[in-house]
């Protein structure tokens, strides 16, 4: 539907994703739209960026766009090839400022599901479960949400709890044993932005993306989405954003969508 | 120490510590000896049914996949897996009906090139039961702690969520900070195989690039079989004794296996190979179409020389290694003619 203005929604949230990444900050990277997210940033406006891969590459010069968290192009020109202990100690101990998830369905509070849909024991669909999600979730400072918006993906309530967000509000995450002051930072999907709101911890819009109305953000939830009085759009990618994500993916493999 | 919560999934894998030591007391030999099998040996040895296993790698990196046709065609049977992010490897086990009990990081999917159709099947049908869930950092968490012996290790994740109501950690106070704490069990696998650069006949290993989790999982296995790419002279390991990242006496057999991680990558040496796992992803849609697999790649060769062969012999594996090298682009669907 973006394919007008010279875009996709894809390339949108890879954009906005990639604005929020600070120059001389950490982010542990899973593969696809957050690796594409964290190199745009890199080679746009935070050339310091130091990004980690859970399989324990520490801050590579990706060469061309890994197709896993393993792959030898996340530990290429690095300054680590290293374990996975070690980064997920480095998690585990602060060291790591942004982290990225993404997810099969998602509730107010940002919790996100990505093992099963139905029942555990007999699902209707199983899914691959936590991976490193449930740690970047848990450990990481301020987790960025990458996902596709539909009613069936915003839901009221999870079948299943995978990773955690704000479980159910604010205070919660500390009551059950998770590092103080961490959770999800933003959601981004192909309508949206959205941060949680500081006293309910529930999803609050923050941008539309070009084009999308507040209603149809609102239409494509399951759940009530706290509305501030006014919610500014989205800058489109600009020429440079565009340029840049065509060289990081030139084959579109992610960027299609 | 006040136990807050219990997860209820399955305990997969725990040992009493003292029970350990004892029976590494008795089995473990510490004898440096020429350890080289065949990789049909290895798995008539040393994987039987009905046990614990772990392969080493992660995702489609640096996966013992020699061992892993080996099992299918030597029929192994009731396998438990560690899916420790483990995806051609036990997506293959599972639709062969070797494994059918896995404890879940991340399995039944391929990360980018998306779910595991055959292993999904098996799942959602019950041929294979999932026994407790985890994540990535737990899996190797548990690996820790059996390699240093002791019987848990505390970690701050999982809290919260069903990830933990489905695993077997418990949730205690803090005897210092006062509060809650995630205890992740011990994890001692039956049978781990990785795969490694080199390695000499004894077992003395080095692995390039990224270790994953293979230091704590060599250390945390009863039995730990090693497949390389080449096996190298006597005198190379002590030249570079810091390299070492596995010790002989850990290690129970030694096969020679260039390129045994194919279809996946070898970090420096060879890429995945797009073509084949495109290839696996699409016939695994049916059943019908994951016996013909077996049968052209398993079945149907002598062994995984042939397979070498089959799916492309030098032609391929040169691709692969230039690939890996960035002189070449990557195959994909994509841009497939």
């Amino acid at each position: 539907m973006k394919q007008s203005l010279g875009f996709t929604s894809t390339e949108m949230m890879a954009c906005a994703a990639a604005r929020l990444l600070e120059d001389g900050k950490s982010v542990f990277v899973g593969t696809g739209l957050p690796m594409i997210a964290g190199l745009l940033a890199q080679r746009r406006h935070a050339p310091g960026l130091l990004i980690i891969f859970e399989a324990g590459g520490i801050g590579p010069q990706v060469p061309v766009l890994p197709i896993s968290v393993g792959d030898s192009r996340t530990f290429y020109k690095a300054v680590a090839a290293s374990s996975m202990h070690d980064v997920m100690s480095f998690l585990q101990n602060g060291y790591v400022d942004y982290g990225f998830l993404g997810a099969a369905a998602i509730d107010p509070f940002g919790n996100i599901n990505t093992t099963v849909i139905g029942d555990w024991e007999h699902p209707t669909v199983r899914l691959p479960g936590s991976g490193g999600a449930n740690d970047i979730g848990s450990l990481c400072w301020r987790t960025i949400i990458l996902m596709r918006q539909d009613k069936l993906r915003f839901v009221e309530k999870l079948p299943f709890v995978t990773t955690p967000g704000y479980l159910d509000g604010e205070g919660s995450r500390e009551r059950a044993g998770l590092p103080a002051g961490t959770g999800p930072y933003r959601v981004i999907t192909q309508l949206g932005i959205f941060s949680f709101d500081s006293e309910s911890k529930r999803l609050m819009l923050l941008e539309r993306m070009p084009g999308v109305e507040t209603t149809t953000i609102q239409y494509e939830s399951g759940f009530e989405i706290v509305l501030p009085g006014e919610v500014p759009e989205v800058e489109p990618p600009g020429l440079d954003e565009i340029r840049l994500l065509r060289e990081i993916d030139p084959n579109r493999m992610i960027l299609k969508g | 120490m006040e136990i807050l919560r219990e997860g209820m999934g399955e305990l997969v894998g725990w040992r009493d510590p003292d029970e350990h030591r004892r029976w590494v007391q008795a089995n473990k030999s510490r004898e440096l000896k020429d350890k080289q099998m065949t990789i049909a040996e290895v798995v008539k040895k040393f994987v039987k049914d009905g046990e614990f296993l772990a392969m080493g790698g992660f995702g489609h990196v640096r996966v013992s996949m020699a061992i892993v046709y080996e099992i299918v065609r030597q029929g192994k049977r009731g396998l438990t897996m560690a899916g420790k992010t483990a995806v051609q490897d036990i997506d293959i086990l599972v639709a062969a009906g070797c494994v059918d009990r896995v404890e879940v990081a991340y399995a039944f999917g391929h990360e980018l090139r998306g779910l595991s159709p055959a292993s999904r099947r098996a799942v959602e049908s019950g041929k294979c039961r999932v026994l407790a869930e985890t994540s990535n950092a737990c899996y190797q968490w548990r690996f820790l702690a059996a390699a240093m012996g002791i019987p848990f290790i505390p970690s701050r994740n999982l809290m919260g969520t069903d990830t933990f109501e489905k695993s077997s950690a418990k949730i205690a106070r803090d005897p210092w900070s006062g509060k809650p704490v995630c205890l992740l069990p011990a994890c001692y696998p039956d049978v781990a195989i990785l795969h490694v650069h080199r390695c000499d006949r004894f077992g003395n290993a080095q692995i390039d690039g990224i270790l994953v989790e293979d230091y704590e999982l060599a250390r945390a296995a009863r039995r730990l079989i090693l497949t390389t790419e080449e096996i190298v002279d006597d005198d190379y390991m002590r030249l570079n004794p810091d390299r070492t990242a596995i010790p002989f006496f850990l290690v129970d057999a030694v096969c020679e296996a260039p390129y045994g991680a194919h279809p996946c990558l070898m970090p420096h040496r060879y890429y995945f190979d797009e073509q084949h796992i495109h290839e696996w992803l699409t016939v695994s849609k049916t059943e019908k179409g994951v016996q013909e697999y077996f049968e052209r790649y398993v079945y149907g060769v002598a062994d995984f020389m042939d397979y070498l062969e089959r799916v492309g012999g030098v032609r391929k594996l040169e691709e692969l290694r230039r690939t890996e090298q960035l002189r070449l682009p990557a195959w994909s669907p994509e841009v497939a003619p």
